[in-house]
């Protein structure tokens, strides 16, 4: 048998998801969603750089509903990865441990989450600016 | 004093070599990308629909212009670390690994260089 082909443990696929397992892995798959944001942060700044017309481009782009799903999609990303990277930091200076506040502080980074992206996009939808 | 052969004493990290410096610096990153995240999709938000002019005004002011800068130098050394334990962990195979890791750091180093000469350029 090619050691390739070995079964790995943990054998995930007949693990019951847990919030904790679910969170771990969310928080690696939206660091990764924002890596490809990063490229989308990149081709917004050339445009500006580029001039009018190609900002303009770049805008409508961003705009179109496919430009406003991803859009979203990276806002939620970034409030998640945002949220449950400052968990990470607590538990890199040892606070938070016990089951307990594990499960209470992975429930409000996920009600946090969605309070930030709604809030982002009512304000973006709404009429009120600077 | 007790006889000790130095070849019983740790020489070295141990096969890793390093290690504190990659968690250090992914810490140091996410902590300067907390401020600096929400600062930069605050802006981006209050900024929507605007024209092209005050769009580059914005990145002109000197101010804003060392935020970005700040936030493009952490985001990117930020996105290198964690595309590399990706990489570590799921890509086993030795040739493929090195392959992605090449690609991954140098892909974050000319995209970090793009944003940073497109920020001067409009700040410049």
């Amino acid at each position: 048998m090619d050691p390739s082909d070995r079964p790995l443990s943990p054998h995930i696929q007949i693990y019951k998801p847990q919030l904790t397992s679910v969170l771990s892995i969310m928080h690696r798959i939206s660091g990764f969603g924002l890596g490809i944001g990063a490229l989308l942060l990149t081709y917004w700044l050339i445009s500006i750089a580029a001039g009018p017309s190609q900002f303009e481009t770049a805008q409508n782009l961003l705009g179109s509903w496919v430009g406003i799903c991803l859009l979203i999609a990276w806002s939620f990303g970034f409030f998640f990865h945002l949220c449950n990277g400052v968990r990470h930091l607590f538990w890199d200076a040892g606070k938070g441990y016990e089951l307990k506040n594990v499960y209470a502080t992975g429930w409000l980074v996920v009600l946090i989450s969605f309070v930030c992206v709604g809030l982002v996009w009512f304000v973006v939808y709404s009429r009120w600016s600077v | 004093m007790k006889k000790r052969f130095p070849f019983t004493a740790p020489r070295d990290l141990g096969a890793a070599k390093d290690g504190v410096h990659h968690w250090w610096m992914q810490r140091l990153t996410a902590i300067a990308l907390v401020p600096l995240g929400i600062w930069f999709t605050t802006s981006v938000v209050l900024l929507r629909g605007s024209s092209y002019e005050t769009v580059t005004v914005w990145v002109g002011n000197p101010i804003v212009a060392v935020l970005l800068l700040l936030t493009i130098g952490a985001l990117f050394y930020h996105l290198k670390l964690g595309l590399q334990v990706i990489v570590e962990d799921y890509i086993h195979a030795k040739l493929m690994k090195f392959a992605c890791l090449i690609a991954s750091d140098f892909l974050n180093i000319v995209l970090g260089l793009i944003c940073i000469f497109a920020v001067l350029k409009v700040a410049l």
